[in-house]
């Protein structure tokens, strides 16, 4: 299937020699939640931003749906929403005209059924007559999703959507872009919170200091990098590690109580049968057995550090 | 394809803006207009009996809306582009399938039109101070037009041009003032020295007011042929700049 975006070895020096982006190829299939990870200053706002039309490249093309995003611009900027990272809001307007002034603005035609149920369906339709102004930061984070929804694009950008946002919000918009994306809409956020990629999407990308250095299947990219971890309580302790466990990538912890065995989910074999029919035929009783994984943050830490 | 929802909500909601600062951008300038008629027509001109065959509080008329105008144009248009840039709203407009075009005849079109607007208004409260008559309507509204237009796109550029609030209102206070005073608003220019009257030749606000002027009073200082081409000229030099503001992505996009 064609990717809705294609990215080709993009690259952006800033006027102050600032090198944000270094050759990004990215694909980005329709459909799909795409999360771009990446601490703060690695170029994620920067590539959002080439995409929208609010930064230009300094080398490497984009196309959204097909069009380059130079050429035809009207048309790709017509398909995209983006809900920016500062809470960037006119003072006086209400939320209802600025939602209608989104809107304008993409060349939709009013529809005041369609923006009604928007309002609503994120809890700004009591809100609809104040200005904004007056409005709270989670209100105002609110008004920016609904005006990037304001003309139904069908590709949503969140740069950064739960910086200083509380929980209910935050569960309320992950309500919302599972909404939108069961509707089909492809939905590309970044963050710098590990837990947010982990729980929303459906690849994660991670940035670093310009670089992307991959993107993968959240899962398979758990797998890849991810080693997972077998612990074993035995119910009575061992003074040390019988000769027939020493083949096995396994340690015993201090008291003699735990055995920590670790594998490669990816490997054909993983070792554990073996592992266990050993430890039976060593005649130790288990009493617990618990699996764990390490966590994108912990695949993240180490890709970063080991650049 | 243009645009057009576009041209319209931003026509819209910058006329809407002006709805809420309806004492700034309307009562203030009428009240310093009347004011201008209380010194300079009522006070100071009975003194000074006619000019060029025009009676003194009816010859300042033309000069007080064109300072109206220029001033109005010029704040409206470049306040209307800067805010937004300075709130970073701008984003928005940025990321919007829009040409120079749509973003022009939108943010433009609603300062000329408030101009336009507060021109008519102060014209009217003209009419309440001294007996007005106007020779030529339909180039009088012509030279309005034109004036609103190419000074709104000339406070527009401004208004992409300042970084902050003081340099929005430099050009406007060192430089346009200035002009309009110095351009005959206030008198004509054959009451100067022949040194000075060569100097004023170089001030492009004397055509404006000498050719509106002559729209009512068939007085002019210089031809009114040459004061339309004038601001023309001017029009057109503005139109290049924007579109080459928005061919670079001067000072808008990074």
């Amino acid at each position: 299937m064609q990717p809705i975006v294609k990215i080709q070895s993009l690259s952006k020096v800033y006027q102050g020699g600032q090198q944000a982006l270094k050759a990004i190829d990215l694909d980005i299939n329709e459909g799909e939640i795409l999360a771009l990870l990446g601490p703060n200053g690695a170029g994620k706002t920067t590539l959002i931003s080439i995409i929208c039309g609010i930064v230009s490249g300094s080398s490497g093309s984009i196309s959204v749906a097909g069009h380059d995003i130079v050429s035809d611009y009207r048309v790709t900027r017509g398909l995209i929403g983006l809900v920016p990272q500062e809470l960037t809001l006119g003072a006086f307007d209400t939320v209802w005209n600025t939602v209608n002034f989104s809107r304008g603005l993409f060349g939709k035609k009013p529809n005041p059924a369609y923006l009604e149920q928007l309002l609503k369906d994120l809890s700004l339709w009591d809100k609809r007559d104040s200005e904004l102004r007056a409005l709270s930061g989670g209100m105002k984070r609110r008004v920016l999703i609904a005006k990037a929804l304001s003309h139904e694009p069908r590709i949503l950008f969140l740069d950064e959507p739960t910086a200083g946002v509380d929980v209910e919000l935050r569960q309320d918009m992950w309500r919302l872009v599972r909404r939108m994306n069961d509707s089909g809409v492809t939905i590309i956020l970044t963050t710098h919170y590990i837990e947010e990629a982990e729980e929303i999407a459906d690849r994660v990308g991670i940035i670093n200091g310009g670089e992307l250095l991959l993107v993968d299947d959240k899962h398979r990219l758990m797998r890849k990098l991810g080693k997972k971890v077998l612990q074993i309580e035995l119910k009575h302790s061992i003074d040390e590690l019988p000769a027939a466990l020493a083949d096995y990538n396994l340690e015993a912890t201090e008291d003699g109580r735990h055995l920590v065995y670790t594998y490669d989910t990816d490997r054909e074999r993983t070792g554990i049968t073996a592992l266990l029919q050993t430890l039976n035929e060593l005649g130790l009783s288990l009493k617990d057995i618990k699996t764990s994984q390490s966590s994108l943050e912990e695949i993240f830490v180490k890709l970063v550090s080991s650049r | 394809m243009i645009n057009y929802q576009a041209i319209r909500v931003i026509y819209k909601y910058e006329m809407l803006r002006a709805w809420y600062t309806l004492l700034q951008t309307l009562a203030a300038p009428v009240i310093s207009t009347s004011l201008y008629f209380v010194v300079f027509g009522a006070a100071i001109g009975s003194r000074i009996q006619e000019v060029e065959g025009v009676s003194y509080g009816v010859f300042i008329v033309p000069g007080l809306v064109m300072l109206s105008l220029l001033t109005q144009s010029i704040a409206n248009a470049s306040f209307g582009i800067f805010f937004p840039k300075f709130t970073g709203t701008i984003y928005e407009v940025m990321s919007a399938p829009l040409s120079f075009f749509e973003i022009v005849v939108g943010y433009v079109g609603a300062a000329a039109s408030k101009s336009l607007i507060l021109g008519l208004v102060i014209l009217l409260t003209a009419n309440l101070f001294v007996d007005l008559h106007i020779a030529h309507p339909l180039i009088m509204l012509l030279f309005l037009v034109l004036t609103c237009i190419s000074f709104a796109l000339f406070g527009f550029i401004i208004g992409l041009w300042a970084t902050n609030f003081e340099k929005l209102q430099l050009i406007p206070m060192l430089v346009i003032t200035p002009l309009v005073f110095l351009g005959g608003s206030f008198y004509s220019v054959n009451m100067l020295p022949p040194a000075w009257q060569t100097v004023t030749l170089f001030n492009p606000v004397l055509y404006l007011i000498s050719g509106f002027r002559w729209s009512f009073f068939e007085v002019a200082d210089v031809s009114v042929g040459i004061s339309l081409a004038m601001i023309s000229l001017f029009l057109l030099v503005c139109l290049a700049l924007v579109w080459w503001m928005f061919k670079t992505g001067y000072r808008l996009k990074q």
